[in-house]
């Protein structure tokens, strides 16, 4: 077999493709043959490394160096310096935030050191489109030791013991769901994934899929022989073409070698695996409108019971896991449930995946223990709010898990630890791991609106309560960020939440209303400004603001003024500018492009009162 | 891909031992061979590539190979730099195919300096 000195692990997940990686693939495989190099340097194409925000990225072992934002550019130079002459090229590492020097070491670097990697334990490590690879990293060895040292009760005993919980968002232990679908008695059973990842924000099931797909793989099929099912489907967004892509040439390869279709290694076990394309539809991550959309029908939930472990998918006992649950199962069954127990707590145990978003320097992906506290993520792994190290600079406000369903937590509970059981205390859940940090010019009352408006459009309409609540909360909203809000407003719309809860069928509904309530609960404050003030302090809500400079502080830099696409401001350089009330629009431009910090923002009431003062513009 | 058992499952895990010992950084040995511009006129490629053909035919999984610059000697180029786990590198110079081949089977591999190539035992004081 060919031996290479070098190893060169490119990121071909879609946040590095967006930024271009395909190019500086090509670049450097060119660049590589030019100096002839091929056979001393392996470039491999891996999936998502989880440092999206510095993409396109790539590590360079024996030595480990990191990478970032290459560009084709870049490449001829660093092939001669690192490649041929040895010298890494200290321009293109990682460069700390707060430090100016070059942190050349993945393990050195704070995003990466605090991680602890489970489900990404191949992550920036294989090529995921090579079985072999996958195979080499202790792949498949746990479905060997499920198929020949292990009966199926024994399997789900392990899973059971390690407290694995359903990683989409429910938190429903997986040996336990495992368990009543094995004692059911029928012909055909079957094994499905859940690959309908939907939170806004969200993108850890597609790194997963895109960047380990045999993993996921394996862990069906151990699940498969733990509940007795010959046949199993993964249900993926057809917006996620790179990981369709991965995972059909993953599940081919699987059938090559024997690893799926008819006496999987050699035991006599068969279990077939296809994939199902969704369209896209929120309310099919539900598990029950996921099982009617594979048989053709409407996405749409139905009561339960009976449950899906009794008749699921086409009547037949069927379970349903999440991607990330499934990446777990492997080495759970290699290692036993005391290794995955030895990290997290006692009821929320083994590592979680998170995508950070938003306002946080280190945008990406990343996998933590359970019971870290918030802070740690946010501020250490994440790197602290994005520009918070400048002066006058954002200051962090509150960061919402869980997506639609979720809620936010504020800063006084960032000591929180996240665990299943802490975080619903917040009135936020886990969820499936979006976590997308705002800072303080973020205006609550508009975020609560935005997810509002995702859960009332995504509503599959089957109950009153779903379909017309959201709605009717959703106007209510509107109202109030239109300053056309009642004080009795926030009341009505706690009460509405609360019917809405209890009367719902699926999780879509029982959950839509967290992310209005969390903000009521924390942030009543500026509910009341909107309504009572007609102020919103953020500058987000356009009809309740008013942009005014602070003459004092203003320098005259004239930065406002290019960021303002309407005229409205003016002033010679050098002296206090001014904002005519007549032209501006409430973009909010001027605010976010002053670095001083001299645009205040006023209540509605302000600008009314500015614009009577002011004589009408002569045409 | 004919279909797997066990075993083959482990051959294939052990074919590739070499391939993730680098991409971990778990080795057992490091040579460092000098290709500055110097080195690389005086043959240094023909080292690196005789070394990785050697390595590649004994399947040897823990020891790695890189490059670095000029190593300040120009006229006793090429010039390689071995490092075995906890003890001082230990230069050798005026390299080619062959020598570089005794030095993998007697230094490398059964941890005698091959005293007739070798230059010094220990590196420059860098501050």
């Amino acid at each position: 077999m060919q031996q290479y000195r070098a190893h060169l692990m490119l990121c071909g997940g879609t946040g590095c493709i967006a930024s271009e990686s395909l190019k500086v693939k090509e670049a450097l495989s060119a660049e590589i043959k030019k100096r002839g190099l091929e056979n001393e340097v392996n470039v491999v194409f891996t999936g998502c490394n989880g440092f999206c925000a510095e993409g396109p990225i790539m590590t360079v072992y024996p030595e480990g160096i990191f990478y970032e934002r290459l560009t084709e550019k870049d490449i001829p130079f660093l092939v001669e310096e690192h490649l041929l002459k040895g010298r890494p090229v200290e321009r293109l590492m990682y460069k700390e935030p707060e430090k100016r020097h070059a942190v050349p070491a993945m393990k050195d670097i704070p995003f990466f050191n605090l991680q602890v990697l489970r489900v990404l334990r191949n992550k920036g490590l294989i090529d995921p489109e090579k079985i072999e690879e996958y195979i080499a990293r202790d792949g498949y060895m746990g479905a060997a030791k499920a198929f020949t040292e292990m009966t199926p009760a024994e399997i789900v005993t392990v899973v059971k013991d390690s407290g694995l919980r359903g990683r989409g968002g429910a938190g429903f232990p997986t040996g336990l769901k495992w368990e009543l679908a094995g004692r059911v008695s029928s012909d055909t059973k079957y094994m499905l994934c859940n690959g309908d990842e939907g939170d806004p924000g969200a993108f850890m099931d597609r790194s997963v899929m895109e960047a380990d797909p045999h993993s996921v793989i394996e862990g069906m099929i151990i699940g498969a022989r733990a509940i007795g099912a010959n046949k199993g489907v993964i249900y993926v967004r057809a917006e996620y073409p790179l990981a369709v892509q991965r995972l059909n040439l993953a599940i081919e390869q699987a059938h090559e070698a024997g690893l799926l279709g008819e006496d999987i290694l050699g035991t006599g076990f068969n279990f077939d695996l296809s994939i199902y394309l969704g369209a896209g539809a929120f309310v099919c991550g539900e598990e029950t409108a996921l099982m009617r959309s594979i048989e053709g029908k409407r996405g749409m939930p139905i009561p339960r019971p009976p449950f899906p472990a009794q008749k699921g998918l086409w009547g037949k006992p069927s379970v349903l896991n999440n991607v990330e649950t499934l990446a777990q199962i492997a080495p759970i069954i290699l290692h036993g449930s005391d290794w995955y127990r030895s990290l997290g707590t006692e009821k929320s145990s083994g590592t979680k995946v998170f995508a950070l978003t938003g306002a946080i320097s280190n945008v990406g992906l990343v996998e933590v223990p359970m019971g870290i506290p918030l802070r740690t993520i946010i501020n250490d792994i994440g790197g602290g709010v994005k520009g918070a190290r400048k002066k006058g600079g954002r200051t962090f406000k509150a960061v919402q898990m869980g997506g639609p369903s979720g809620g936010c937590i504020p800063e006084s509970l960032l000591d929180t630890p996240v665990t299943y059981e802490d975080i619903v205390q917040t009135g936020a859940i886990i969820g499936s791991g979006g976590m997308v940090v705002m800072d303080d010019s973020n205006c609550m009352v508009s975020m609560a609106r935005f997810f509002l408006e995702f859960t009332a459009d995504e509503s599959c309409g089957k109950c009153p309560p779903c379909r017309i609540g959201t709605k009717v909360m959703l106007d209510m909203l509107n109202d109030i960020t239109e300053g056309n809000g009642k004080e009795s407003d926030i009341e009505t719309l706690q009460d509405l939440c609360g019917d809405i809860i209890s009367t719902s069928l699926c999780g879509l509904g029982q959950t839509a209303p967290n992310p209005v309530l969390t903000t009521i609960k924390y942030f009543r404050e500026e509910y009341e400004s909107h309504i009572k003030d007609k102020w919103c302090k953020a500058g987000v809500c356009r009809s309740l603001c008013t942009f005014i400079v602070d003459e004092k502080v203003c320098t005259g830099c004239g930065a406002c003024q290019r960021a303002c696409t309407q005229g409205a401001v003016t002033g010679e350089k050098k002296k206090p500018h001014e904002i005519n009330q007549e032209l501006c629009i409430q973009c909010r431009a001027c605010y976010d492009a002053c670095k001083f910090g001299s645009i205040n923002i006023g209540p509605a009431a302000m600008r009314e009162g500015l614009l009577k003062d002011t004589p009408a513009v002569s045409v | 891909m004919p279909k797997l058992t066990i075993d083959d499952l482990k051959k294939i895990k052990e074919q590739y031992k070499a391939t993730f010992t680098l991409r971990e950084g778990g080795y057992r040995a490091k040579v460092t061979v000098h290709m500055g511009t110097c080195g690389i006129a005086a043959g240094a490629r023909d080292v690196m590539n005789s070394l990785i053909d050697e390595m590649s035919e004994k399947a040897i999984t823990d020891i790695i190979v890189t490059t670095s610059g000029c190593a300040g000697l120009c006229s006793k180029e090429p010039m390689a730099t071995v490092e075995m786990l906890n003890e001082a590198p230990v230069k050798y110079y005026s390299l080619n195919g062959e020598k570089i081949k005794k030095i993998f089977k007697e230094h490398i591999q059964a941890g005698k300096i091959v005293e007739e190539y070798a230059l010094v035992v220990g590196s420059e004081t860098a501050y």
